[in-house]
């Protein structure tokens, strides 16, 4: 029997410029790029120097802890920078891809019978660091048993690629999948799915027909509505494209690091899919897209609440599925926008008139307003669907008060999970980084 | 609009530091935050923020205080009119009375509060914070309008100091500022805040309103009336004896502080607080029930020798500053319960403390204000109880797994 959780917290940020669905525009990037950051966890330890020649799976960097850990170069070419920033941190490795960037190092995928096996492949190929963790949102750890791993089969995020028309007719490779990470965890392969997806089909899972707005799709409020991470517990995380990358290797033996992306936002001329390769460069893949007025853009890999301004000079970065342009507008000047009843404005309170109207709105990047102390009460619960009284733990957080932060769930949560109670949070607080920041400090603690 | 931003864009650098007015840098940027939304982005996070800002949360507030404080205005203006003596009662004419009685109470506790703020931001290098602006529209119309301008001003200052700034500005303050300010006054200057020369203006202002005060004349409030009940029987009279219908009670034509009397703009403005999300209804909704409970049981056990017992329940939240209190004291997101739960235990507390007080302690005619500060005090522990069984079910079920 599928179990089914009705989300009613959260909201859909309606925003215009979703991706229209057609086929995808093939973009061969200049330059592509993998930056250590998007692999939270992960201590690198540089494996390449200038001038290497890499292929697909080539080990780029290592983790300094766990050097099974790696990260692996999504194209066949020539390692042409690596970017080091103040105190020697590593910022990014540049590879430009050469004549046949698809060439894939060959992993042996025939007898992946036991854990051992199977987990090593994944290491080895550098799909391990697609993983995360809870607690901490980090790449797991090798040698801890996860207790369930939970897959999220969409994206509820705004403007987010539909993950059906990138997973249909990929059976073959999903099943592979499963049976791989089957072998990875003594529980449950927890799969969340909107009703009628093709993943309702995939065989040795627990599905968790999700609905309700965003963040449904977020695979934290998933475990928090199905089976809640306790303290000394560790699950595993992934989203199902993911899934069906580490399907791609099992059945084939090879990489395939090619990414289906989604152009969306309002300052995108025709927002549509493309199929790029991992860590694209941003002028490759926004090449003609945005808009060509003199307004100021924010380029965003990613969707509008937990992406990266990236900038026209940036690079596609994880989860690689999404990019949105929007205005800056810090170039803008808006009278007296507080007292504002224009039906432009975006909010969730009903004093705006926007409110009223099924529309949907082209947003700026300006936090329109000025940081407060909390003043406003119940706002974030509004739009947490977790049983995390997020004022709280977040102040938790602040004091650096290591036994209320475990108390309060935060084993439980990622800084994505914060984003809708950022998005509406009246006194502009940065709750996502207040929450990255608590994880990593605990983390560092606690080890 | 562009000149005027050319012209703020000219004189900024003055305002910065080692300009010539850079000890005004908060005030400057106090103003210009307040003329054009601030084009600050977003720099970690989420890309994209909601229009709603604590200064649109504070306008609203104000926005909703106006019926309250109009009627309030001309209410002022029928108290001296009936008090002296006249029959007929032109509308304008008692508007502007009001108008001006109100206007230095509105403009020292701005002037006074304000300053406060904008000193104490300078000082912390921070920007304004706009918890003032309904504050400061709050204490002239909780407050008797006779109440003597410099006392108003010292209450003031005493509470934006003592009950705001010391524990760090608007978001961290314990107590209700504009109720601190009224409690300041209750118990320093009590003679100032009750009985029955206080709550109705009996001088002319400008030449408007000439003429004596009529005999019989007693400017007592109905809870003072009935604190001072002796017998069975209670009548509600208004300032020249005439019995009030509870029409007069509703519609607020009664001596009392200046915003609090009239039931009917205090419900219009706790529509406009509850329409935009603003208040939180859990709280609006629980003070009210609370009272209407606490007034039902006093009512069924009335007592002469508590003369208040013999109201109605409905009475017993029309009179006074009850509704008020509700609707724009107890809502305070600030000092208030902040969790769901603790939202209803919080409201309903007030409301029944409000009236146990009002009721049983003569001494006290005005049970809200006293209500609302006890139970900003107590708002903590409810949430902590909350927040405690949420951690608890954490630990049950951290228990099960075992």
């Amino acid at each position: 029997m599928t179990k089914i959780v009705n989300i009613k917290k959260g909201l859909d940020i309606s925003i215009r410029g979703a991706a229209t669905p057609s086929a995808p525009m093939d973009v061969t990037p200049a330059t592509c790029a993998i930056i250590p950051d998007d692999f939270p966890g992960i201590t690198p330890k540089v494996d390449v120097k200038e001038g290497d020649e890499v292929v697909v799976g080539s080990s780029l960097f290592h983790d300094k802890a766990f050097p099974d850990i790696k990260v692996g170069s999504p194209v066949a070419g020539t390692v042409t920078a690596v970017v080091r920033g103040e105190r020697r941190k590593l910022e990014r490795i540049v590879i430009t891809p050469g004549s046949s960037p698809s060439v894939s190092l060959d992993f042996e995928v025939s007898n992946i019978g036991d854990r051992t096996r199977a987990q090593q492949l994944l290491l080895d190929s550098g799909l391990w660091s697609w993983m995360r963790q809870r607690p901490y949102n980090i790449v797991p750890r090798p040698g801890v048993d996860p207790r369930d791993i939970f897959i999220t089969g969409f994206d509820s995020s705004p403007l987010a690629p539909d993950y059906e028309m990138l997973l249909d007719g990929h059976q073959k490779e999903l099943d592979a999948a499963i049976s791989l990470l089957g072998k990875l965890t003594d529980g449950t392969i927890y799969v969340g799915i909107h009703e009628g997806s093709c993943l309702e089909s995939l065989q040795g899972v627990e599905k968790v027909v999700v609905n309700g707005p965003h963040p449904s799709g977020n695979v934290g409020v998933q475990i928090c509505n199905v089976k809640p991470v306790n303290k000394g517990e560790t699950v595993w995380t992934m989203d199902a494209l993911t899934l069906l990358r580490i399907g791609k290797l099992a059945t084939t033996g090879k990489l395939d690091m090619s990414v289906t992306t989604a152009l969306t936002g309002c300052e995108v001329t025709a927002p549509h899919y493309i199929t790029t390769v991992i860590g694209a460069d941003m002028k490759s893949v926004l090449k003609d897209a945005v808009n060509n007025d003199d307004i100021h853009h924010r380029i965003i890999s990613g969707n509008v609440l937990t992406g990266i301004p990236v900038g026209e000079e940036g690079y596609l970065r994880f989860p690689y599925n999404q990019v949105t342009v929007i205005a800056e507008g810090d170039d803008f000047a808006e009278f007296m926008g507080w007292a504002s009843l224009s039906p432009e404005k975006m909010s969730v309170n009903r004093s705006f008139p926007g409110h009223f109207f099924k529309r949907k709105f082209c947003p700026d990047a300006r936090i329109l307003g000025g940081r407060r102390a909390m003043i406003m009460s119940g706002v974030y619960e509004k739009v947490m669907p977790m049983d995390i009284l997020t004022e709280y733990l977040i102040k938790a957080i602040i004091a650096r008060d290591i036994d209320r932060m475990e108390q309060l769930g935060i084993y439980e949560v990622a800084p994505e999970d914060f984003a809708l109670c950022e998005y509406v949070d009246p006194s502009k607080l940065e709750l996502q980084k207040i929450v990255q920041e608590g994880l990593d400090y605990l983390r560092k603690e606690l080890s | 609009m562009k000149s005027l931003r050319k012209y703020l864009d000219r004189i900024k650098p003055d305002f910065e530091p080692g300009g010539k007015f850079h000890a005004f840098q908060s005030v400057f940027d106090g103003f210009e935050t307040f003329l054009f939304t601030p084009t600050t982005t977003s720099r970690s996070g989420v890309n994209i923020h909601d229009s709603l800002d604590s200064k649109r949360v504070m306008i609203i507030v104000v926005l909703a205080l106006i019926p309250c404080l109009l009627f309030g205005m001309y209410n002022t203006g029928y108290q001296h009119w009936l008090a002296i003596g006249a029959t007929s009662f032109p509308f304008w004419q008692l508007l502007g009375y009001g108008f001006l009685a109100l206007l230095p109470r509105l403009i020292v506790s701005y002037v006074v509060g304000l300053g406060i703020e904008f000193v104490v931001a300078q000082w912390r290098k921070e920007e304004i914070q706009e918890g003032f602006l309904v504050s400061g529209i709050l204490i002239p119309l909780i407050c008797p309008i006779e109440i003597p301008l410099w006392m108003l001003a010292v209450a003031t200052a005493f509470s934006v100091i003592f009950v705001k700034e010391v524990f760090g500005g608007t978001g961290y303050n314990i107590f209700n500022v504009a109720l601190v300010t009224r409690a300041f006054l209750f118990f320093a200057y009590p003679s100032h805040m009750s009985g029955d020369k206080v709550f109705v203006a009996t001088e002319s202002i400008c030449g408007l309103g000439e003429g004596n005060v009529v005999d019989g004349f007693s400017g007592a409030t109905p809870l003072g009336q009935i604190a001072a009940n002796v017998g069975d029987s209670l009548t509600l009279t208004g300032v020249t004896g005439e019995p009030l219908s509870y029409w007069d009670m509703f519609l607020g034509l009664i001596p009392g502080s200046v915003g609090e009397t009239s039931t009917l703009c205090i419900l219009i403005g706790a529509a406009i607080l509850l329409i935009t999300g603003i208040a939180s209804w859990r709280i609006m909704f629980s003070v009210f029930a609370g009272g209407i409970i606490m007034g039902a049981i006093a009512h069924a056990f009335a007592t002469p020798m508590y003369p208040a017992s013999m109201l109605t329940p409905l009475e017993q939240v029309t009179l006074g500053g009850f509704a008020f209190a509700a609707v724009y004291m107890a809502t305070d997101p600030v000092t208030a319960s902040r969790t769901n739960p603790g939202k209803y235990i919080y409201g309903f507390l007030i409301g029944v403390i409000a009236v146990l007080i009002r009721t049983y302690n003569n001494g006290y005619p005005e049970g809200a204000m006293l209500a609302v500060l006890l139970m900003n005090s107590f708002a903590p522990l409810i949430d902590y109880t909350v927040v405690q069984s949420n951690i608890r079910r954490r630990l049950r079920r951290l228990k099960a797994k075992v």
